[in-house]
């Protein structure tokens, strides 16, 4: 499902703010589509026009690093939530913590998003907001984010990790254990609950 | 671990075992070789606006419902509260492809006016479709309410909507697991919604960051299967993946009986099975507190998100106060945008509109605690309220007591079943600036309609608040 991402390095967009839950990524207006494409007028809509709402600043036209703060991305399963993400462009999140159906959505799409400690977060958000085209490296591969002369290592479970580099369809490998599914039903409790 | 022990651990659990490891161990489809784990789903709840898309990447790859039996479709978010036809284009079209898809792939539909519609939250348990023991997942944050019946029930996005609908398992990564002992009972005029604002203002909004919570405690015991729910609704505005409370009698009187609920023998089956399922006295969590149920008072929040709630007698906090950086930045963006002044007591907040309703407080028994205070009263003037039933049954069963005739003397709108105001994308929504007092569970900015300011309570004290226009207690009335 997601596209592959092995290595990737482009320019950092400073949002730095905590507590950005889905509902203000995408307010719930823009959930009535049935595409999983053309979010990106959603992203942040009820923000744009906020003055020095870096989304809407020139000077950051084209990042691709999206530099959030604590708890990015709770609240709300909305996946529309990456959908907008991954339409305007970007294909990384750093973020010291996210929220837990975020992170699945992030996956299942090909967005990378990366737990930083909060000092290098801050780090990067000031270097980005003095120098916007100062590039910002992740290597998913080895496990590293790049930029302005630091290193931070990060971990993703071993899953996660072969999906975005291979982008590979998660139903696709799940289907090929089918008969262990079939295997699973055949122990299910006669009495379990049926829609039908 | 070999297959065929993955497959029979459905004895009790035993005593170093919490009850969420043993739901997670029942339902592994292979053993647990890596992080994520493939889960088996035993019920996966849709609706029209988290599925659109999951349908149509199953098309697309020619895939069909493996499970259609296990799977049921309901029509919530969308759907208008004041007719049965949907005027807005985008909404109608998302439930017309709702209704499409379920045709297509052979999945039961409750449809907008069919007599079972309703929330998706609220229409599930009517129906008997969760069940101890069981897993649960739904296109939605919220589905962590099923918790209350000893079911591991969580959100998901819609990616994995489509991978259920494809395998009927769920990868997910396994989340810890934390115990909240509430000592002491609530006391007179305290509620589940009360109590879990009481448990996030000192935890805060993402205390519970990667938990699957068992409640647990003589509080928790002495609540209604409504109450319950309530509790596990709100456990995900807490930041965890999943509430969850062990079934006891008051879950088994509850299921006896319902239209999916096992019958006869099957019954005695279930239970003898049921009754096993709780955490042993010695099993470790990875977190544990305990709080105090007994000094729990009416709540509300002052801020954007729940965690930021004083009791009903405070004021609104002072920003200077707040000794962390990061949560004084976050009250004084919050007061900002929620327009009140540090040290104005919340209950001279003038309050525009009351919205009773939503899968946090929606069910019987929240309409029958606010109706309790409406009696004989009426709603402010410069204040409307809007009363919405969690179902299609709520409405009835309201009816029937007589309660919709309270909610409309009083001056309230007495209104068709769905998410209504807590959504706000189908039609029932607050303005610019309004400020709402909402029985709901989400109070973030712009979450009710742009720019309008919600305050989260409890269904009696949303239906104090409407009588007197201004934020209320209903023991001040």
């Amino acid at each position: 499902m997601g596209a592959p991402l092995v290595q990737h390095t482009g320019r950092g967009l400073p949002l730095g703010r905590d507590d950005v839950d889905t509902d203000q990524i995408v307010p719930a207006r823009f959930c009535r589509r049935i595409t999983r494409t053309g979010y990106d007028d959603a992203l942040f809509a009820d923000w744009r026009g906020l003055s020095g709402f870096p989304l809407s600043d020139q000077a950051y036209a084209g990042a691709t690093v999206l530099l959030a703060g604590r708890n990015f991305g709770t609240g709300s399963s909305r996946e529309h939530a990456v959908w907008a993400l991954r339409d305007w462009g970007f294909r990384v999140v750093l973020a010291s913590s996210f929220g837990d159906i975020f992170l699945r959505n992030a996956l299942n799409n090909g967005l990378l998003a990366v737990t930083l400690p909060p000092d290098g977060l801050n780090l990067l958000l000031g270097r980005t907001a003095a120098d916007p085209a100062a590039p910002i490296s992740v290597d998913l591969a080895a496990g590293q984010v790049e930029a302005a002369g630091h290193t931070w290592e990060f971990e993703i479970d071993g899953r996660a990790r072969e999906l975005l580099l291979t982008g590979a369809d998660e139903i696709d490998s799940t289907l090929e254990r089918g008969d262990l599914i079939t295997r699973y039903e055949a122990g299910r409790e006669p009495w379990t609950a049926k829609v039908g | 671990m070999t297959l065929s022990t993955t497959f029979s651990t459905t004895g009790p659990t035993t005593g170093s075992t919490t009850l969420f490891e043993h739901l997670w161990n029942r339902h592994l489809v292979v053993p647990q070789e890596s992080d994520p784990a493939l889960l088996y789903v035993d019920l996966h709840l849709v609706h029209e606006a988290s599925s659109p898309q999951a349908f149509e990447g199953l098309r697309l790859a020619g895939r069909r419902v493996r499970r259609p039996d296990l799977t049921l479709a309901v029509e919530d978010h969308n759907v208008p509260t004041d007719s049965t036809v949907i005027r807005n284009e985008l909404s109608r079209k998302q439930v017309e492809a709702l209704r499409a898809n379920c045709a297509e792939q052979g999945v039961t539909l409750l449809r907008l006016g069919n007599s079972r519609q309703g929330i998706v939250h609220v229409v599930a348990p009517e129906l008997g479709l969760v069940q101890p023991g069981m897993t649960v997942v739904c296109g939605d944050s919220h589905t962590s309410t099923l918790g209350a019946f000893g079911a591991l029930a969580f959100g998901i996005g819609t990616s994995d909507v489509e991978h259920v609908l494809a395998t009927q398992s769920i990868s997910l990564a396994k989340p810890l697991s934390m115990a909240v002992d509430f000592t002491g009972t609530l006391p007179r005029g305290a509620t589940a919604k009360d109590l879990m604002l009481a448990l996030m203002a000192r935890i805060g909004a993402n205390g519970a960051r990667g938990c699957v919570v068992e409640y647990r405690g003589e509080a928790v015991e002495r609540l209604s299967m409504e109450g319950r729910m309530t509790v596990c609704n709100l456990t995900v505005e807490a930041g965890a993946r999943a509430g969850l409370i062990a079934p006891d009698e008051t879950t088994f009187r509850y299921l006896e009986g319902r239209p999916h609920s096992p019958a006869g023998a099957h019954w005695e089956q279930a239970l003898d099975q049921w009754r096993g399922l709780r955490s042993g006295p010695d099993a470790p969590f990875d977190r544990r507190l305990e709080f105090d149920a007994s000094t729990v008072v009416p709540y509300v929040t002052w801020g954007t998100n729940p965690g930021q709630a004083v009791p009903i007698d405070a004021a609104v906090p002072d920003p200077g106060e707040l000794a962390d950086p990061a949560a004084r930045a976050a009250a004084e963006k919050a007061l900002r945008y929620m327009d009140l002044r540090p040290g104005t007591p919340m209950r001279e907040v003038r309050i525009d509109t009351v919205f009773l309703g939503s899968c946090t407080n929606g069910r019987i028994e929240d309409l029958r605690e606010a109706a309790e205070v409406l009696r004989g009263r009426t709603v402010a003037a410069h204040t409307t309220m809007l009363v919405v039933p969690g179902s299609m049954a709520v409405r009835r069963q309201a009816e029937r007591e007589g309660l919709h005739e309270v909610f409309q003397q009083a001056g309230a709108e007495w209104r068709l079943p769905g998410c209504s105001m807590c959504v706000a994308i189908n039609g029932d929504q607050a303005s610019p600036g309004e400020r709402v007092a909402s029985t709901s569970n989400r109070n973030y900015e712009g979450r009710q309609g742009a720019k309008a300011r919600t305050h989260l309570v409890s269904p009696a004290t949303a239906a104090a608040t409407a009588v007197s226009g201004r934020i209320a207690a209903p023991d001040e009335i």
